[in-house]
């Protein structure tokens, strides 16, 4: 396949080119690579259970079965030149995971797509995704990066989503990776005409976790919801970069990070939003929160905005800080201690993110792996 | 507690702001509320009244420096927050806090299984609790309708108000304090929250209500009427002082 071989030669001769980030560049300003950049890592084994439930009509497979649909598609929407980790995972492409939903078509049941790095030694993994539904196709993607135990590692992970005009895909990410892996993750989407995609990207786990989600409004009224969030302790460091792009007019963007952030950990976000000259009624709201549950913690949020239009609606928001004071002696005054006041608080936090997932098990899943974090009981519905 | 006998003893209670010791809201107030009763604390702005409520319900924004609280014949002043409420005392806010990502039943639930588990009684599970909200709607006559959103969140002013009376009418308290629950009311939702309060009313629980102005008091009838001024009692009288009040204002009694 000479495609695919130009491809990760474009992808190697642009990281020979630019070579690993440093926080010299403002983009890499508060996530320092250098642990990954000075280690040496052998080659992984990325290891995929992919779970679509018996759906029928769909094609999910490798480049040998789905081969047309990555030729037509991969390496298009992920942009080479805005990230070197993109242009490294390119240069080692090897396996992809391809879900393909031809037009008109509804996948009811979640496909479910769980990686594990595997090998021998400090290894580095680069998982690969493409998922592109038809014009008016349905699907939900779950994308999960499991836990490949306490050792070194590193996962350098491309997803590039396309969606046709009307198709509708909600996609959720979860990382749990362990805490000596590290985790570089690039989600780049595509929309067309009147389009929705409801992204939900979740880190838990890694030492150090950045993720550059990339969303191109390309189609006039397509719709975005794009969510995150973060629990972490310790010493983990998570940075989300986000850049929405509304190329379009009438499109919609909704954008909700939240933070937990506990102990020593870190936590960055960037939230980006551009609106091209003649993306009039463009409607873009951005939050980003973080909460600060030790005086060790530290976040940094930025909102970035880039409007060239005039007839737009943009607004953003970022609160950063320790519980609410006032919010606790409310509980406490209920008769709830301390203890269940902070950690119900604390899950509320999270929560307001979960509860925004449109797929109901999938939201519950989440709901009690985040429940186990965070030490609160079983919260099913009174 | 027998009906009658004294429920909530203040005396000689001095408090200032937490953050400032120079700055004393109540100086010396004295009051005591028998079970069975309903006590009305009027005042002007900046009196000390909702000072006084938080102070009950164990606000960390407030010191006490002087002073004695007895209820139930114990130093309430001791207990943290949560044992006050356990022990029966609940606080209306006058600004309820918005909790996002946390239902309104969930929240009940879990504050009502704190007070049982301090009582001895058994938790109850989502079903038995569903069924006891049921007949607590029921007794004050309101509908479901925000048991599955979020705490406060997104709550109008009467919705939260509403919301404190439906805690208050869950948790059974021996002693309740609403503060200001009647501003920021129309007078359909006032005569709403107060059917719900008179209906909660029970011989061996008593109610201390907050307010600025004495329009809520023709709902929920008082036994005592209570002036506080500079952050002391300064006139005490029948339901008839109410009115007096609302005649000839603050400077006038």
């Amino acid at each position: 396949m000479n495609w695919l071989t130009e491809l990760r030669e474009r992808g190697a001769a642009r990281f020979a080119e630019v070579g690993f980030p440093t926080t010299r560049q403002e983009a890499w300003r508060f996530t320092d690579v250098r642990p990954v950049a000075e280690a040496s890592f052998g080659k992984g084994v990325s290891r995929w259970t992919v779970d679509a439930n018996g759906a029928q009509g769909l094609l999910i497979g490798d480049l040998t079965r789905a081969g047309d649909v990555a030729q037509a598609h991969l390496g298009r929407y992920a942009d080479l030149t805005a990230n070197p980790f993109t242009a490294l995972a390119t240069a080692f492409l090897d396996e992809v995971q391809v879900v393909s939903i031809p037009a008109r078509t509804e996948v009811a049941t979640p496909i479910r797509l769980s990686h594990r790095l595997d090998g021998t030694g400090v290894v580095m993994g680069t998982p690969r995704v493409l998922i592109v539904l038809g014009d008016q196709a349905r699907a939900t993607v779950i994308e999960t990066h499991e836990d490949s135990g306490d050792r070194a590692s590193l996962s350098n992970s491309v997803t590039e989503i396309v969606l046709g005009n009307g198709a509708t895909l909600d996609y959720v990410r979860v990382q749990r990776e362990g805490m000596r892996a590290s985790h570089i993750a690039t989600t780049q989407s595509h929309q067309g005409r009147d389009s929705v995609l409801r992204s939900t990207s979740i880190a838990l786990g890694a030492g150090l976790s950045r993720h550059d989600l990339g969303a191109v409004l390309a189609g006039t009224g397509a719709s975005l919801t794009l969510n995150g969030l973060s629990v972490v302790s310790g010493r983990q460091h998570v940075d989300y970069h986000t850049t929405i792009d509304h190329a379009q007019p009438h499109c919609e963007s909704h954008e909700l990070f939240n933070g937990v952030f506990d102990q020593h950990a870190r936590g960055v976000f960037n939230g980006r939003i551009i609106v091209r000259p003649g993306a009039q009624r463009t409607d873009s709201k951005q939050t980003n929160n973080n909460l600060l549950l030790s005086g060790e913690a530290r976040a940094d949020s930025q909102p970035q905005l880039e409007i060239y239009a005039d007839d737009v609606k943009c607004t953003h928001g970022a609160t950063l800080g320790p519980l609410d004071a006032t919010a606790l002696f409310y509980l406490e005054s209920r008769g709830l201690s301390p203890q269940t006041a902070k950690s119900l608080l604390t899950y509320g936090f999270a929560a307001d993110v979960l509860t925004r997932i449109a797929v109901a098990p999938v939201r519950d899943d989440l709901d009690r792996v985040i429940r186990g974090r965070l030490g609160v009981e079983t919260l099913a519905a009174a | 507690m027998n009906p009658g006998s004294v429920l909530l003893e203040i005396k000689g209670l001095r408090a200032t702001v937490a953050t400032d010791a120079k700055k004393e809201i109540l100086k010396g107030l004295d009051l005591s509320v028998r079970a069975g009763e309903v006590h009305a604390i009027m005042g002007p702005n900046g009196s000390g009244k909702s000072t006084l409520a938080a102070v009950l319900a164990g606000h960390p924004a407030y010191t006490v420096t002087a002073g004695t609280v007895t209820y139930h014949g114990k130093d309430l002043l001791e207990m943290a927050p949560e044992e006050r409420a356990r022990e029966g005392v609940f606080l209306a806010f006058q600004y309820p806090v918005a909790i996002r990502g946390i239902t309104n039943s969930y929240f009940l639930r879990s504050a009502l299984n704190a007070i049982r588990k301090h009582r001895g009684q058994e938790e109850l599970d989502p079903l038995d609790f569903l069924s006891v909200l049921e007949t607590k709607l029921k007794q004050i006559g309101w509908d479901d309708s925000f048991l599955n959103r979020a705490v406060n969140d997104g709550f109008s002013g009467g919705e939260k108000k509403r919301n404190e009376i439906l805690q208050m009418a869950v948790l059974e308290p021996t002693l309740a304090v609403l503060d200001e629950t009647d501003s920021g009311l129309d007078i359909d939702a006032l005569k709403t929250v107060a059917e719900a309060v008179n209906a909660l009313r029970r011989p061996d629980t008593a109610t201390v209500v907050v307010t600025h102005y004495q329009r809520l008091l023709n709902y929920i009838v008082p036994d005592r009427v209570h002036v506080l001024a500079g952050g002391q009692i300064v006139k005490s009288g029948g339901k008839e002082l109410a009115l007096e009040l609302e005649e000839k204002g603050y400077v006038g009694v």
